[in-house]
């Protein structure tokens, strides 16, 4: 159907668009029709099964269902005919009679419930079958089947809207019943509790865990809803929090850009850690008889050994005096401040503004340093911006994929399933990852290469591309410069010659590279396997070549998308949270973009660009950094070679630390400030989209605690700024007054829409998801092409250490554990800390899965248990860096990029020793 | 925040990991070749036939292997009846006792339940829906081994020696080309006979589907031929309904009789390929057709693609020809919405030709002899002959070539040596399980097409089940529900939860009418296929001619 078709609806003309059914016609007309196995959600497929939508089509001997039946020019269907009306309410019935009573109902508020209340139907005439058995083995998801109606939402859920795979509708007629895997307990099969056949199942058979009791009977449906963003990747999934009594009770998928309701199980399950007993409710000031070390540890639910309560007034003037104590006399460049990519848009640009014109500093940063900033270096060297050119959702569009040193299903879990959903629409996805990610389930070309090898498995495709003439000739001449040094350079790079030291066969990188260059519309996704090395910077500067050399940039389904991790670190770069850059990426060297902030925040401003986040570590060891001011970051999980790291941070004079919990870091603080939650915020965060959105408060903070603006705000009070911010609106009217990129994206507009990609071009546009169509922002408005060499990893196996070690994340836990960790639901399934290797490296080791071992590197060591994971390639080993009782950063080489200053957290060398 | 009690350890990733030994004895047993995912049901039987069962380890390799979830395997390797998932004991055989109508008259249930006493260490013994062998009532079968006539003894006997082939009797290829045969088929290829020339002699013929659903022939190929290539032909060789063996009669007897009608009908719709969809229940046929295929590929009288025989596995559901299609792609057999018409978007979302091999069988005939002389011996205004499966209470059951038109009392009296020795003639079902029940005063009827609307029944398939004084209504039309609730692919409400509820609430008839009277109209009005829409034909003829037998 092309053309649209008039027809009759309840002898009503009415006219159906290309492709509605009568289902969605009808609903369009305000006549609402049943839908049980129906759901009107993007991405969910009509399936026909329940029969709860039947309508009557005159002349047709059977009912047909509406939400699969596509109108015909002149039929008339009708809606309320007796005949429909009399299927529907022996449809409930049949349904209605097999379901539990009201009294052991797993939740309350059903749309089975709802629609049975508007059919009139409360009991069955019909008799009860045997009733099955519930599955509770799962900490976040419950399954109970007697409330299931087989209607499969849940399969179409799993399997075509999220790509996950693990549930099936097994066996059939009266036996027909969903299964995990093959008939699996939920715990063990392959789950990964991103939750979405929960919210689309429509009778709470399969329910959240949390919101039924022991008995599976339903706890009080949530009182109201909040709509916002979910605090944990930079996907910025939307999510509306439920709320009862200032609790969170749940969260559910909203239709945001990025989401389209989709959730991962951190961002549906984890969202409890802000009522955890270990909250910070008062101040924090240090005893003193308690002395630093860099061994220190406290116990984070009781800081009594180490601290003393405070009220917000002393622990304030204490914090501020150390810092003003420190920058009148050693000056502002002994300070330095970390602001945090969990923070809001508004809180990054106070926490840069503070240290730039309280602390006198460009000694600023974040964990952007620890992940994309290779990544940056080179997209900004390259073509000018260090964001991405296109929307993950892009993918859509695209005919070939290629994700390279990124584990997307764990760390992007959303992203990930609109790759899957492309990957399944038939689009070639390339995976490029030493590690057997989950993605490769659904990849056509698999390429595990060796660890560090990058530049010569990414320069060999660019040799290809060259060499055998599939370059974009008219993209190279027009929008690229240093193409011929590109060319010259790479001619050595044979992929015979590459693929001894990268371990793909030369045949699979010519084929790869062909498959690129020669797509419709390619994209290349890339995460931290790519930017955490110390050729982090050259691998990118590949990644660019290849798009820019084959024209696959600037139009839709095209682009270079580094998969920004943290929900704000695109914002927090964009705000300037970085030692280089004023907000907006005004270099801090340059005098006259300088001069526009001084004449907004009436201060003069340090010249000299800022120390990066290893590197103001670094001072603190040495001694030339004595104050910190650390808000919502965890340098004392995150940094490589915590050992060095730790002793920094207890070498310092002063240490102000701002969080939720009493995190590792703030083991080592002089005081402690308790901040909200993100539930407990208001702010706007911009993912790895571009996408401006906004946040809102759902539940209030416990106790003392306050909002990190405020106390931001009071420290730069003390500090001599005469700052009266009334709230995060007046904070991001200012910023945004300062910043182009939020042109004609206000405050109120986030209020009312949730969601703006910038660059945005006018008040009334969504914004532009894909950029650089016809130039690139830098000085010539050309790509830059800048060849790399291949630089080893830093540190190589040896005889000692001879394995190769890469850290990570877990799909459960966020980062360092300090939110996750304190997720009843994440916990439970993630709840130990293992080191992943292959079965091949157990067995030679003479280990069983679950043993006890000790891996050490030349900077330490850790104890953990070992999990047998046939994804690790032989000879390497994968370490999660969220637990903090086996931190693996206490392994991790703190080599630096040169040019994006990341350490090299995906290689170093080490061993295992066995049981201990 | 040290791991809490409760906390389960995770030792491996997440969910089943492959074993080695595993992934070894799959990857022998289905060879270097890329799998295809529309020969997931072959991959399960090579599996199974080897092994006596599916386990699971085996089938997370084949997920792996196939790039499929587990859960899609899962779904498949559960749906049929003659998969076995991780059997208690897999070296026992398994003893299935068919209960369907003409078994269960023959006294199945009584046999099932002696089996089961007798044999239970020895064998698996299962109820099994009907095995197409009604002729011979009851049925059992040992693994893939069927014994007619079935009774301890004999079960004893196939336990201990196994049992007898049955001795072929088909026209082999050679004897078949030596009379006569394909050669209409090759003046077609050759042009001598036009396809406008066959067409319209099909459509004199009045030739009509002779699975059950008699959609004219002609029609059929017009529409199919109409739609862009690539298309596809499918001969539905699943017969399930209950009384039905005449097709397994055809393919035994005369294979290429039905293969050169679908090569015909192939020919003039211009498919690609040919696809044989022949039931599990049939192993004799997949032996002979292994047998026969590859004359007639050597001698290019089949499309490009060829012909693929595909082994059903036990699944009633897959007669229905969306549900064939859904299993001739490696899927459960769930049937689809309409429209789309197979004949639109059908096979791998291509035009399909489905045809039922008897309709195909005729072919020939018509073709050579001429529509008109086919279509004359029809009687009482019907066209054609066709093969009517009786059994039930008559002397002689068995495949029965007769006209089309036919009454139930000639075909019992004529052709069925009457009825069985100590039976009076009370009942008869014309079209199998799904046709309804009618009382023997309206046993003069001519079975034909549309010419039993107004009982509320139809002829089918052309299944006579033949009931007597002896049999009451009501069991037998648990009996019915119970295969329609056992058989239903599940998917639908009205047929998933109504057949059951149904057979639940005919155990008191009497005091159920209301509801099920009620629940039968939802049912025919809501169900997706044919199946759920036909189920409770029996009811509404129980309520309907039979009260004396409800109580």
């Amino acid at each position: 159907m092309s053309e649209p078709v008039l027809f009759f609806l309840d002898d009503r003309e009415v006219t159906a668009e290309p492709g509605e059914s009568l289902w969605d016609v009808a609903q369009r007309e305000g006549t609402e029709i049943p839908h049980l196995c129906h759901s009107p959600e993007p991405g969910y497929r009509p399936d026909g099964n329940c029969r709860a939508c039947m309508v009557e089509v005159e002349g047709e001997r059977v009912l047909a269902a509406a939400c699969v039946r596509q109108p015909e020019a002149g039929m008339r269907v009708s809606t309320d005919s007796p005949r429909v009306e009399q299927a529907r309410r022996t449809i409930f019935q049949l349904l209605v009679a097999d379901m539990p009573g009201l009294d052991q109902a797993h939740r309350l508020d059903t749309p089975f419930a709802h629609w049975c209340g508007e059919l009139g139907v409360s009991t069955s005439p019909f008799l009860v079958r045997k009733l099955p058995k519930p599955d509770r083995s799962h900490p976040a998801v419950a399954w109970f089947p007697d409330a299931c109606i087989q209607c499969q939402i849940c399969v179409r859920a799993c399997r075509e809207v999220q790509h996950n795979d693990v549930i099936g509708m097994a066996y059939r007629g009266g036996s027909t019943q969903v299964v995990f895997d093959l008939d699996d307990v939920l715990a063990e099969s392959t789950c990964v509790a991103c939750g979405e056949c929960v919210q689309a199942c429509p009778t709470g058979a399969l329910m959240e865990s949390a919101r039924v009791n022991r008995m599976g009977n339903a706890l009080s449906p949530a009182k109201k809803k909040v709509a916002s963003i979910c605090p944990y990747c930079g996907v910025g999934c939307q999510i509306d929090f439920l709320v009862n009594d200032e609790r969170i009770v749940a969260v559910e998928g909203r239709d945001g850009p990025s989401n389209q309701n989709r959730l991962c199980v951190k961002g549906r399950f984890g969202f409890d850690y802000i009522h955890h007993p270990q909250r910070l409710t008062r101040p924090l000031i240090r005893r003193d008889d308690a002395p630093k070390a860099g061994t220190c540890t406290v116990d984070p639910a009781d800081p009594s050994s180490h601290f003393r309560e405070a009220s917000w007034e002393e622990a304030l003037e204490v914090a501020a005096k150390g810092f003003r104590k420190i920058r009148e006399r050693d000056s502002g460049e002994a300070l330095a401040g970390f602001g945090s990519a969990k923070g809001s848009n508004e809180e990054a640009y106070l926490v840069q503004k503070l240290v730039r014109t309280g602390f006198g500093t460009n000694n600023v940063d974040h964990c952007t340093r620890l992940c994309h900033a290779s990544s940056v270096a080179a997209l900004f060297e390259g073509i000018g911006s260090g964001a991405v050119t296109a929307p993950f959702t892009t993918c859509a569009e695209s005919d070939v994929i290629i994700v390279t040193g990124s584990n997307t299903s764990a760390n992007h879990p959303v992203a990930a399933t609109f790759l899957k959903q492309a990957a399944a629409r038939g689009a070639t996805l390339i995976v490029i990852d030493p590690r057997g990610v989950d993605l490769v389930a659904y990849a056509e070309h698999r390429l595990l290469f060796q660890p560090g090898s990058d530049v010569a498995l990414l320069n060999a495709m660019l040799h290809v591309i060259i060499e055998e003439d599939l370059y974009d000739h008219d993209f190279v001449e027009h929008r690229t410069e240093g193409f011929e040094e590109l060319a010259r350079h790479i001619r050595p790079y044979r992929p015979e010659a590459m693929a001894p030291v990268c371990g793909i066969e030369a045949e699979t990188i010519r084929r790869v590279a062909r498959i690129y260059a020669g797509a419709k519309a390619a994209v290349i996704f890339w995460g931290m396997g790519i930017s955490q090395h110390v050729h982090g910077t050259d691998n990118v500067r590949c990644l660019i070549a290849l798009a820019t050399i084959c024209g696959q940039i600037g139009r839709p389904g095209t682009g270079l998308h580094p998969l920004r991790g943290q929900n704000n670190v695109q914002g927090a770069s964009d705000a300037g949270l970085i030692p280089m850059f004023l907000p907006d990426y005004q270099s801090v060297e340059d005098a006259g973009k300088r001069a526009r902030y001084e004449k907004a925040w009436g201060v003069k401003l340090p010249e000299k660009r800022g120390l990066t986040v290893v590197e103001i570590i670094d001072a603190a060891f040495d001694g030339s950094i004595k104050g910190l001011y650390v808000m919502g970051e965890n340098p004392a999980m995150s940094d490589p070679n915590l050992g060095h790291a730790r002793e920094g941070l207890a070498r310092l004079e002063h240490l102000v630390v701002q969080d939720l919990f009493l995190t590792e870091t703030a083991f080592h603080a002089d005081v402690v400030l308790p901040a909200a939650a993100w539930p407990e915020k208001e702010g706007t965060v911009t993912n790895t989209n571009r996408q401006v959105q906004m946040g809102r408060s759902a539940v209030a903070p416990p106790g003392e605690v306050r909002q990190d603006w405020w106390i931001i705000q009071e420290l730069a009070r003390r500090l001599g700024l005469d700052w009266n911010y009334q709230g995060p609106a007046e904070v991001y009217r200012e910023m945004s007054g300062l910043m182009v990129s939020l042109d004609h994206i206000s405050w109120e507009r986030l209020q009312a829409e949730g969601s703006v990609t910038y660059p945005c071009s006018s008040d009334d546009e969504p914004g532009q998801e894909v950029v650089f169509g016809d130039r690139f922002p830098t000085a010539s408005g050309r790509a830059r092409l800048v060849p790399a060499d291949i630089i080893p990893p830093d540190e190589l196996p040896d005889e000692r250490y001879p394995m190769i070690l890469i850290t990570g994340r877990l799909l459960e836990h966020w980062h360092t554990g300090a939110m996750t960790r304190r997720s009843r639901a994440l916990d439970a399934i993630e709840p130990e800390a293992a080191v992943s290797l292959s079965p091949g490296d157990l067995g030679s080791l003479r280990l069983t899965a679950g043993a006890s071992v000790r891996v050490k590197t030349r900077r330490g060591y850790i104890d953990l248990m070992a999990r047998a994971d046939p994804r690790v390639p032989v000879g390497t080993l994968f370490i999660p860096f969220c637990f903090f009782e086996a931190a693996a950063n206490l392994l991790t080489n703190p080599a630096l990029d040169p040019y994006g200053k990341i350490p090299e957290y995906k290689f170093c060398a080490a061993r295992v020793e066995g049981s201990i | 925040m040290a791991r809490a009690r409760g906390k389960q350890r995770r030792l491996h990733t997440r969910g089943r990991s492959i074993e080695p030994t595993a992934l070894k004895d799959v990857r022998e047993l289905l060879g270097d070749a890329p799998l295809q995912r529309d020969l997931l049901i072959e991959y399960l039987h090579r599996i199974q036939d080897h092994y006596h069962q599916l386990s699971r380890p085996y089938l997370v390799v084949l997920a792996a292997e196939m790039r499929i979830p587990m859960a899609e395997i899962y779904e498949v390797a559960s749906f049929y009846a003659h998969f076995h998932i991780d059997r208690k004991d897999p070296s026992l055989p398994i003893l299935r006792v068919c209960t369907s109508l003409p078994c269960m008259l023959a006294g199945a249930n009584e046999l099932l339940g002696r089996l089961r006493g007798q044999f239970s260490g020895r064998a698996q013994v299962l109820p099994a829906s009907c095995m197409g062998r009604c002729d011979c009532a009851p049925v059992a079968a040992v693994d893939a081994h069927y014994i007619g006539d079935a009774s301890p003894q004999l079960v004893a006997a196939a336990l201990d020696n196994g049992v007898d082939e049955p001795v072929p009797t088909a026209t082999r290829y050679a004897a078949y080309v030596a009379g006569k045969g394909y050669q209409l088929l090759q003046s077609c290829h050759k042009g001598e006979r036009s396809l406008a020339d066959i067409l319209k002699e099909l459509e004199a013929s009045g030739l009509r589907g002779l699975g059950g659903a008699g959609f004219p022939a002609a029609r059929k190929w017009r529409t199919v031929a109409a739609k862009p290539g690539p298309r596809y032909m499918v001969i539905n060789a699943d017969e399930g309904e209950p009384g039905t063996f005449k097709d397994r009669d055809y393919l035994a007897r005369d294979p290429h009789w039905v293969l050169e009608g679908a090569l015909l009908a192939a020919w003039a719709v211009g498919a690609d390929k040919v696809y044989i969809y022949l039931r599990d229940e049939y192993p004799e046929l997949h032996h002979l057709l292994a047998e026969e295929l590859p004359a007639v590929i050597e001698a290019s009288l089949a499309p490009a693609g060829g012909v693929e025989v595909r082994r059903g596995a036990g699944a009633y559901i897959c007669g229905e020809e969306s549900a064939m299609l859904e299993s001739i792609e490696g899927k459960r057999g769930l049937p689809r919405h309409r429209p789309p018409f197979v004949a639109e978007r059908g096979l791998f979302g291509r035009p399909t030709l489905v045809h039922n091999v008897e309709t195909l069988y005729w072919l020939r005939e018509i073709l050579e002899q001429g529509a008109k002389r086919f279509a004359s011996q029809g009687l009482n205004g019907a066209s054609g002959l066709r093969a009517w499966s009786v059994s039930g209470r008559v002397r002689k059951p068995g495949v029965k070539r007769a006209p089309a038109g036919i009454s139930a009392r000639q075909l019992i009296d004529d052709y069925a040596g009457g009825m069985a020795e100590g039976h009076t003639f009370h009942a008869f079902l014309p079209g199998g399980a799904s046709g309804g029940i009618l009382p023997a005063r309206l046993a003069d009827l001519p079975l034909d097409f549309g010419s039993l609307d107004e009982y509320g029944c139809f002829v089918g398939s052309g299944a006579l089940i033949v009931l007597s004084d002896q049999d009451n209504l009501s069991i037998v039309t648990r009996n019915l529900m119970g295969f329609f609730a056992h058989e239903s692919c599940g998917q639908c409400t009205p047929c998933r939860v109504g057949t059951e509820k149904a057979a639940e609430l005919l155990r008191t008839p009497v005091e159920n009418e209301g509801l099920l009277t009620e629940l039968a109209e939802v049912m025919t009005d809501a169900s997706i296929c044919g199946l759920g829409q036909a189920a409770p034909n029996p009811v509404r003829s129980l309520y309907r001619f039979f009260r004396d037998d409800l109580k």
